[in-house]
């Protein structure tokens, strides 16, 4: 099977977020594979182990995402792609939807699995999005995931239902927190994955202006919600405290 | 300038979900004097359509098909771009939820257009519409807006106020034939959540218990406790990891992130992945047996005691003057 993943190199979720100038400050900040995106990975390795093929795992961002590339690689997929966008201003969910587009375009696909959702943009475009673009279907949200005889069966979580979907490869999936336990990188893992190949393209490579990629939205500020101060921890007999709290709940907070 | 804007209404189990309500009021903003047509998709879905124009829209299509009874991406996006197809709209609005989330990229990338998701709160200047957004999971928020093209956004659950509702109001409701063809995702079972019917995303209070509640059999504490104050059950992954609930409740940067009236963070310590997805909560209640806990540096309210001698108290409390 051809397996790929689409990854994102994100903040480490202990991150807190400072602004200056209206960008996210990311001097010293730790990174790592976006949450989600390592359950994708998981996946991917499973699905190889059982069914053969190559896992392909490929990420658009800048020349740093090669270390979270290789900590995939260490994990045990066969091959990565970086992408550098450095090229598009304003980039947005469209601009990585069409670099990936062209990636995608001329490969043998069976399966395209991504996170949920990207724990900083927090959007979860890029996956259905991409789908749409390759004219094949996709499915969110997914807890489990099997395939058998060109099929995918998988379990999608629905706000807390569950559906049980059956669809027809090529698919898109996008991974779910549950769906596997995601492997730390061994240290055998991490040798091979430094001799594995990693492939780096730019839009020229995928035969792409600048302006074919440019974002359809823009962002005009960022900035920090107002800091919550510490309330009031009430005092005094158990009984006196949940009559006082509940009486400021209703009288003060005004939310029951 | 005054615009055509499209909302997409949502139906479960045979209502309307209040989102579907916020976005009519977010698309009335962004039409100004403008026209907003509410779409509803489903079987047997067009005796519902009057209540959205009660709520703010001005006409409303329906597009019935026993192939739309379940939500599939494709049969959605089939029935929604006849719809774009025929009014040409200025912009689309929809709930940002299982559905909202899944079809409104889909729709994006057929449109080439961008697509604002999870906004918060929208303000319109002249011709511009700004969205704000959160990011790193509520941890800073963005204003963004679309450059150019279809003004495309679904909207978070319990953000934007819904508008009265105005039974005088009145309007057309005709019915859209799509013939929905090819579906290549087939759902083969349903299996609903035993837990309580509100719904994490869209409840105005949320009790959520962390590991210190120690056993799956406890949550019944805070069940009963959320029963009384009309809320859903939540928790934090650490109670999750320890199976004592389904990962579906988690809230955090990865699990739901939640904006309720009220919180009750219970045997939660406050580890900043939890509280990435519900600080933004207007009022936050921590009961906590250490006082140390990170909980109480963003609770608005603090108990220090141990839950199992607080959580029943306050359900016997909340009973006396609830009822
Ligand atoms: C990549 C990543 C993503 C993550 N995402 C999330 C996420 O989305 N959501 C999330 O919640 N976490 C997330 N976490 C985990 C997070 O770091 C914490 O481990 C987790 O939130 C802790 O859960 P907890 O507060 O229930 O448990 P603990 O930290 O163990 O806290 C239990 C609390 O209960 C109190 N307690 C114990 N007994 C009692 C009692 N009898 N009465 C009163 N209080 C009592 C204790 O004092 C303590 O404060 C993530 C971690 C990582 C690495």
């Amino acid at each position: 099977m051809n397996i790929y993943v689409i990854m994102k190199r994100t903040f480490d979720t202990e991150e807190k977020i400072q602004i200056e100038n209206g960008e996210i400050v990311d001097d010293g900040a730790e990174y790592i594979i976006n949450p989600y995106d390592e359950y994708a990975v998981e996946e991917a390795i499973q699905l190889r182990d059982e069914h053969g093929g190559e896992v392909t795992v490929v990420t658009v961002g800048d020349e740093e995402a090669e270390k979270e590339l290789r900590t995939a690689l260490a994990m045990g997929a066969d091959k990565a792609v970086l992408i550098e966008d450095e090229d598009v201003e304003e980039g947005d969910q469209y601009s990585t939807q069409t670099i990936l587009g062209a990636y995608f375009e001329d490969k043998e696909v069976d399966i395209i699995l991504g996170g949920n959702v990207a724990v900083d943009g927090g959007s979860g475009q890029v996956g259905p999005r991409l789908a749409e673009q390759l004219g094949i279907s996709h499915v969110t949200s997914v807890v489990k995931l099997e395939i058998q005889d060109g099929k995918a069966t998988v379990e999608k979580d629905v706000e807390g239902d569950m559906e049980v979907i059956e669809v027809d490869l090529p698919v898109l999936i996008t991974a779910q927190q549950g769906l596997n336990e995601p492997r730390y990188p061994s240290l055998p893992g991490i040798m091979k994955a430094k001799k594995k190949p990693l492939e780096t393209l730019d839009l020229d490579d995928l035969d792409l202006d600048e302006e074919d990629a440019e974002g359809k939205t823009k962002t005009v500020e960022r900035y920090l919600p107002p800091a919550k101060e510490a309330g009031k921890i009430l005092d005094g007999e158990l009984d006196d405290q949940v009559n006082e709290l509940v009486s400021l709940l209703k009288t003060e907070a005004k939310v029951i | 300038m005054s615009k055509k804007v499209l909302v997409i209404g949502e139906v479960r189990d045979g209502d309307f979900r209040n989102v579907s309500f916020e976005a009519t009021a977010a698309a009335r903003e962004v039409a100004a004097d403008g026209e907003v047509v509410g779409v509803l998709l489903g079987e047997n879905v067009s005796s519902l359509a009057n209540e959205l124009i009660y709520y703010g829209a001005d006409r409303v299509l329906t597009v019935e098909s026993d192939k739309l009874a379940n939500y599939t991406p494709e049969g959605y996006a089939q029935a929604i771009q006849e719809v774009v197809d025929q009014e040409d709209p200025d912009g689309i609005i929809l709930g940002h939820t299982a559905i909202g989330r899944d079809v409104a990229p889909k729709l994006a990338a057929r449109f080439k257009s961008g697509l604002v998701s999870d906004a918060v709160s929208l303000e319109v200047a002249g011709d511009e519409v700004i969205f704000t957004r959160p990011i790193y999971s509520g941890k800073a928020f963005e204003k963004i807006v679309v450059q150019d093209g279809l003004t495309f956004a679904t909207i978070r659950p319990n953000n934007i106020a819904a508008l009265e509702k105005d039974e005088s109001r009145s309007g057309e409701v005709a019915s859209v034939q799509v013939d929905i063809t090819d579906l290549k995702t087939v759902i083969k079972e349903v299996v609903k959540n035993t837990t309580s019917g509100v719904d994490l995303s869209e409840a105005s209070v949320i009790v959520a218990g962390g590991r210190g509640l120690k056993d799956a059999d406890n949550f019944k504490l805070l069940d009963e406790l959320a029963e009384v104050l009309g809320g859903a059950v939540g928790a934090s992954r650490g109670a999750c990891d320890a199976e004592y609930c389904d990962y579906a409740l988690q809230i955090g940067q990865t699990g739901k992130v939640v904006t309720p009236d009220l919180y009750i963070a219970v045997g939660i310590s406050g580890a900043i992945q939890h509280v990435a997805g519900m600080s933004n909560s207007k009022v936050i209640v921590a009961i906590n047996k250490d006082p140390e806990a990170e909980i109480f540096q963003i609770a608005d309210y603090g108990i220090v005691g141990d839950l199992f001698d607080v959580v029943p108290k306050l359900t016997e409390e909340f009973k006396k003057v609830l009822v």
